[in-house]
């Protein structure tokens, strides 16, 4: 499944590049869509009167006389609404494929699955509206879906039998659909992503104005049009569903109403063990060692899920400032012991190498051990450290004479100090693989990465450094092909440079920079 | 991983993706029809709202048992909460299409039952005919209903049960 996520991510960054592609935006494209059905909603609900005989006088207004506007919004609320469910249940296949829902990512993955839902009745309730043939036999559909749960007296059904339906109905679901419903999303949405930093909810500009153009054009190419009016002494026989909506109604009619729950429930119950099964615990979260934090807070900046917190100093120290790990939130991708500054591994050379903020599955003394065997197992001309991750592809796969590797937790977890340690020490070169560019496992890793090597992002990589011979690229675990390329470009590149701009002497320094 | 670096080609790809997007979405949120119901078919529904008989038959209380009680509590008749159940039969040109019991709903069993079922059937003229037995006291269907029926197609033919007058088509 992996393997088929990977082909259609594939297939998107040849056409829309990494910073458009559509995959690496699902989240925030469903945000944009949800902009556009709000937007468009508001504009409808200016036409629409909520009342048996009205309802479906006032929708047709809008899809014929009015059909240059709010013709328009109806197609646009319509078609976005069955976009959102394509980039949501893309959003959940891309998220299950590459395994970003266990361990501390639970939370994500389970609250996501109550705002699907919740998106299907919106849209459900939204079809009542109209009060056409289709409103018909959804509201009908619901109605039984609903009598044949234990829990509610009287048949709602029989509600929808000729002469029983009042105007009140339509104050019900205008309520719903306008106001109840779209608040508990607005809840649900900000419980989704409670548990992330840095949370962006826009996509980019070029691909949101391709999303938009592209229902526009759908929305002049098929405008969206109404059954017959809904007519309670007959039954509709032959229904253009929306397939993206309204798909539970006819298994409803085949089956029956009780397996259609059963089904709904053991799919929902499945889904939402997925976490747990089988249970899979991250590595050790990040453990703070007060001796050397300073409590500057770039880890609290760089964390990718709000596991880092800063408060006052416990420990008497002359900073103001601490940071606390919880270890319920912490992924263990490594990234702040790369934010820390005491992670420099020319500090310590003789002795254990501490630093401020650590992972106890892969301390940074082990970093710097791992590194320092690599750089000095190679023997070729060109001697290319690799770093990978655990996530992207396995670099350990090109290992020989003059390419040796060290996978970390996320390419994120590499201090700049030790890419300069490396080439220090004897790298002709050091390439940083992560994950695909935009698509780190966890987040930002390769973002901070290139921000750090950039200049733009602390702890940056220093000017010392010979930029040329460091390279950073992205790649996942089937891209083996491009990744021995590009490793063979960097290492004809460095073949060619003649000078080799050694760093001046570093000395040993036996503490924290700043501690 | 391949790296397109021709613009033109790139939008042009971006194009197909838009379009198969939105033919994806074009298709998908009116097609394939669904027929709920054939063009010579026609509905029955039955619905309505019924209390079974009490399950018991009350007893006439003694001069003693009452004066047992306080004086706020000294109704003449002892009567039990629980409702006997609805068993509903129906058939069409003779033949059973639904059958169904309903037990009373509600902590006491004392509340009243609503029934509502749809039955597909072809269109045209039938003879329906409805039994119902609503208390556990009398042996056999409590309520009858025999009449021909001329459904046209897709109609909905609504059967109703009111106390005073039985089943009715409304």
């Amino acid at each position: 499944m992996k393997r088929a996520y990977l082909a259609l991510e594939s297939w998107f960054n040849i056409s829309f590049g990494t910073e458009w592609n559509p995959m690496y935006h699902l989240g925030t494209l469903t945000f944009f869509l949800f902009w556009i059905i709000l937007v468009s909603g508001l504009y409808l609900f200016g036409f629409f009167h909520g009342s048996i005989d009205g309802a479906y006088a006032s929708v047709e207004y809008i899809t014929h006389e009015q059909w240059y506007v709010a013709g328009v919004m109806r197609s646009l609320h319509r078609y976005a609404s069955d976009a959102a469910i394509i980039t949501i249940l893309l959003h959940l296949f891309k998220e299950f494929a590459s395994g970003r829902y266990h361990g501390s990512r639970w939370f994500s993955w389970v609250s996501g699955l109550p705002t699907l839902w919740l998106v299907v009745t919106l849209g459900i309730t939204g079809y009542w509206l109209v009060w056409d043939e289709l409103a018909q036999y959804v509201a009908i559909g619901s109605a039984r879906l609903l009598d044949s749960l234990p829990i509610f007296s009287g048949s709602m059904a029989s509600n929808f039998l000729q002469g029983q339906m009042t105007d009140r109905f339509f104050i019900l679901i205008e309520f719903l659909h306008l106001l109840g419903q779209p608040l508990i999303l607005f809840f649900l949405l900000w419980l989704h992503v409670k548990r992330l930093s840095n949370v962006n909810i826009n996509p980019p500009r070029g691909l949101a104005i391709g999303f938009f153009l592209a229902l526009l054009v759908l929305s002049f190419i098929k405008p969206a049009v109404s059954h017959a009016p809904a007519n309670l002494s007959s039954m509709p026989t032959v229904l253009e569903l929306d397939w993206f909506y309204l798909n539970a109604y006819p298994l409803m009619d085949y089956w029956s109403e009780g397996k259609t729950w059963l089904l709904a429930t053991a799919i929902t119950v499945i889904l939402m063990l997925l976490p747990w099964l089988p249970a899979k615990k991250d590595a050790p979260a990040a453990v703070v060692d007060l001796a050397h934090c300073n409590g500057c807070e770039l880890c609290f900046d760089d964390c990718p899920f709000e596991a880092i917190s800063v408060q006052a100093r416990t420990d008497g120290a002359k900073f103001e400032k601490e940071v606390v790990v919880d270890p319920n939130l912490c992924a263990s991708c490594g990234i702040c012991m790369a934010s820390c500054p005491s992670s420099n591994p020319f500090r310590q050379t003789n002795e254990e190498l501490k630093t401020g903020i650590d992972m106890p599955g892969l301390p940074v003394d082990q970093v710097r051990t791992l590194t320092k065997a690599a750089v000095a197992a190679m023997t070729g001309p060109a001697n290319i450290l690799l770093v990978g991750c655990e996530h992207g592809f396995n670099v350990s796969q090109l290992d020989d004479d003059e390419t040796r590797s060290v996978k970390l937790m996320c390419s994120g977890m590499m201090p700049p100090t030790m890419v300069e340690y490396a080439l220090k020490k004897g790298a002709d070169g050091v390439m940083i693989v992560g994950c695909r560019h935009n698509d780190c496992f966890f987040r930002f890793g390769n973002l901070w990465v290139d921000q750090r090597f950039s200049g733009e992002r602390k702890p940056i990589l220093r000017g010392r450094a010979d930029r040329r011979r460091i390279k950073v690229f992205g790649g996942a675990e089937t891209d083996k092909k491009s990744i021995k390329n590009e490793l063979e470009v960097f290492r004809q590149e460095l073949l060619t440079m003649t000078e080799r701009v050694d760093l001046p002497e570093q000395p040993e320094m036996n503490e924290s920079p700043n501690v | 991983m391949f790296n397109l670096k021709n613009k033109f080609v790139r939008h042009v790809l971006q194009a197909i993706n838009y379009g198969i997007f939105i033919g994806l979405i074009a298709y998908f949120s009116t097609s394939p029809a669904y027929r709920q119901l054939d063009d010579d078919q026609a509905v029955i529904t039955i619905s309505f709202r019924h209390a079974g008989e009490i399950r018991e038959p009350c007893q006439k209380r003694s001069q003693e048992e009452l004066m047992a009680l306080s004086p706020n509590m000294r109704a003449p008749m002892n009567c039990t909460r629980e409702r006997s159940p609805v068993i509903i039969e129906v058939l069409l040109d003779g033949l059973p299409m639904y059958a169904h019991t309903a037990e009373a709903p509600g902590l006491y069993k004392d509340s009243g039952i609503d029934i509502y079922h749809t039955l597909k059937v072809p269109a045209g003229r039938h003879h329906l005919a409805i039994k119902m037995d609503d208390s556990v006291l009398q042996e056999g269907f409590t309520h009858h209903f025999s009449q021909h029926v001329e459904i046209a197609p897709a109609q909905i033919l609504l059967v109703g049960f009111e106390v005073s007058r039985g089943f009715v088509i409304k």
